[in-house]
């Protein structure tokens, strides 16, 4: 079966892999976060070491145009490092939570990464030319004698070997007591939101001082605390509107004109339980992992532990779709439950038309859904199917008891092999995969 | 009973989750805390509602009683969990097996300790006496943490272990 789109059918094939080959792998390296930039020329990822590095879109080769260019390091530079609160005794981790490309508006790039308690805006600028002739140093940048000045000379640019600076242009600490989950950027150019389990913050780009408390949703007693929010997103094109998620798997949309605390929402997403399914683990496979608009910002699409919902802003009560990314797993989540599986936050991501979703799953594999044709991919990221332009073979797990040849049965899969986090590129048809250390990304086959 | 096991089971694991998540770099994620103590409130509803249907035998209900809280203040919990709960465990497990008394009673007396009354105040959600100490200890963040192995079913009885209870997960933030 090909792959996914709207309409034409699209075969997926490996263009690259980013990462480490070893067996072993440094925790501070799994990647924690990736993103695409809003032309999709670059692409960033956050580790858990505190790391950002930025892949760049080279251009087709003149040689070659059949294949699209690939992604070559841009930059690579040290975003957070370790903290320890002394005040609560609490190490805060470096972890690179989520980055948030801004929109470019000069030759700069800007970019906002976060870890549990401080954001900060990191800009990446290029530098290829340097100032040569200087009339107090010498090229050493060694000042010169003051009598050896006998003439003065006016500097002239040389161009140098290209430089790629990133430097932190802004950061925006102290706002939050729990762990921020999401960072999000408004369509407004100016402002963002930050939200952790309890409190949602508002914040200008030029003002680090001071933030908007927007939502709060901590009881006066926390004993009674029963939901935490677990994802946040502004509107992509109303710069008032903005959704977060909680863990008892509803979405709130509050507008911000109403009021300045938006405590009380204007929509209320909630989809009626099916009380056939309850289990003792319910509410931790209904809690929502990630939420994200659609591209249109007609519909937005919400991950929960076993499905992917896609809602239409307009009709609360229940999704329009609803995709079943591993529903093999449902009789398994008291295993899942002790191994931890149960608590991986699965992010999901839309095309840049609006006409599939893609979401990870376990044993490396990743799914695809094509809203129109209701047509379902599985496809796996690994080393053995990394032969350059190879096809991506789909992947089928076995429910039943009679296992196909090629299939793989449930029994097998490998639960430390998760791909929490993937990017589609906002224009073309290329995918960047997130296997714990790994990137891979993925492009159609132009024929 | 199943159930019962599958509960008892499920509990042990959440608490020994709960000790781990303490030392945890990072600090106390509330909301892993928050799913764990939900998971171990439908775990300990399921539990006594189908211990609370096996059992009417007064040896049995006596040594639970200082434990029970009916009276003193309430936790307020989210009353549909509840509800929805005791149905489920109606509804779920048609196998209603007998509960064999003995050998719990047996298994529970090694994890009591000595003091089975205690004059703290106690609420509903702490009543799960049966493979824990009931002596409970509030444990603030930056106190010191004792953490039980992984997977072990079991917090041994001794001398200075913490047991935390449900009610307290949530406010040590």
């Amino acid at each position: 079966m090909a792959g996914v789109a709207g309409g034409n059918d699209f075969q997926w094939c490996f263009s690259q892999v980013k990462g480490a080959i070893d067996e072993d792998v440094a925790e501070a390296d799994i990647i924690s976060t990736v993103e695409f930039n809003y032309s999709g020329d670059l692409l960033a990822t956050g580790d858990k070491g505190g790391r950002v590095v930025i892949f760049q879109h080279e251009q087709e080769s003149k040689n070659r145009p059949h294949l699209r260019g690939e992604y070559n390091v841009y930059s690579t530079f040290q975003s957070h490092e370790p903290e320890f609160d002394y005040l609560k005794s609490l190490e805060i981790e470096e972890k690179i939570n989520k980055i948030r490309w801004l929109p470019q508006q000069n030759a700069a790039h800007f970019l906002l990464s976060t870890n549990d308690k401080t954001i900060k805006l990191w800009k990446i600028s290029e530098r290829d030319k340097r100032a040569e002739g200087y009339n107090l140093k010498d090229e050493e940048g060694r000042l010169r004698e003051p009598y050896r000045i006998t003439s003065l000379r006016v500097p002239v640019l040389m161009p140098m070997d290209l430089m790629v600076e990133a430097s932190p242009r802004r950061i925006f600490a102290n706002a939050h007591t729990y762990h921020i989950n999401s960072i999000s950027v408004n369509s407004d150019h100016e402002t963002y939101l930050s939200a952790d389990d309890l409190r949602i913050n508002l914040w200008h780009l030029e003002i680090t001082d001071r933030s908007f408390n927007i939502v709060d949703i901590k009881p006066a007693n926390m004993e009674e605390l029963t939901e935490v929010i677990t994802a946040a997103e502004c509107h992509p094109h109303q710069c008032n509107v903005f959704v977060y998620s909680s863990s008892k798997g509803t979405i709130r949309l509050c507008d911000m004109r109403a009021a300045a605390l938006c405590d009380r929402h204007s929509k209320f997403f909630e989809e009626p339980e099916d009380p056939s399914s309850r289990s003792f683990f319910s509410e931790i496979i209904s809690s929502i992992s990630d939420v994200k608009f659609s591209h249109s910002g007609r519909y937005m699409m919400t991950r929960d532990y076993l499905s992917v919902k896609v809602w239409d802003l307009n009709m609360e009560n229940r999704p329009v779709e609803t995709y079943q990314v591993h529903e093999y797993l449902r009789s398994k989540l008291c295993s899942l439950y002790e191994n931890d599986c149960i608590f991986d936050k699965f992010e999901c991501c839309w095309n840049g038309s609006d006409s599939a979703i893609m979401t990870g799953s376990y044993n490396n594999f990743f799914r695809m859904f094509d809203r129109n044709t209701r047509r379902d991919i599985t496809l796996e990221a690994s080393r053995e199917s990394s032969k350059p332009r190879a096809t991506l073979k789909p992947r089928k797990v076995s429910t039943g008891g009679k296992r196909k040849k090629d299939e793989i049965s449930v029994d097998s899969l490998d639960f430390n092999k998760k791909i929490l986090h993937t990017a589609w590129h906002p224009k073309d048809n290329v995918i960047a995969v997130a296997a714990t250390n790994n990137l891979y990304i993925f492009q159609d086959k132009i024929n | 009973m199943e159930v019962n096991m599958e509960a008892r089971r499920i509990l042990a694991v959440s608490i020994s989750k709960l000790y781990a998540s303490r030392s945890q770099r990072g600090g106390l994620r509330l909301h892993r805390s928050l799913l764990l103590s939900l998971v171990m409130k439908s775990a300990r509803d399921i539990y006594h509602s189908s211990r609370e249907e096996d059992a009417p035998s007064g040896a049995q209900s006596a040594p639970e009683e200082p434990m029970e809280t009916s009276s003193g203040p309430e936790v307020p919990e989210p009353q549909p969990l509840s509800e929805r709960n005791s149905s489920e465990t109606v509804s779920e497990e048609s196998d209603n097996k007998a509960k064999d008394y003995d050998c719990d009673t047996v298994d529970d007396k090694e994890n009591l300790s000595p003091t089975k009354q205690s004059r703290k105040r106690r609420g509903k959600a702490s009543a799960a006496p049966d493979f824990l100490p009931n002596k409970r200890a509030r444990l603030e963040p930056g106190e010191e943490r004792y953490s039980a192995p992984l997977g072990s079913c079991r917090v041994g009885a001794g001398e200075s272990l913490a047991t935390l209870s449900l009610n307290q997960v949530i406010p040590a933030f």
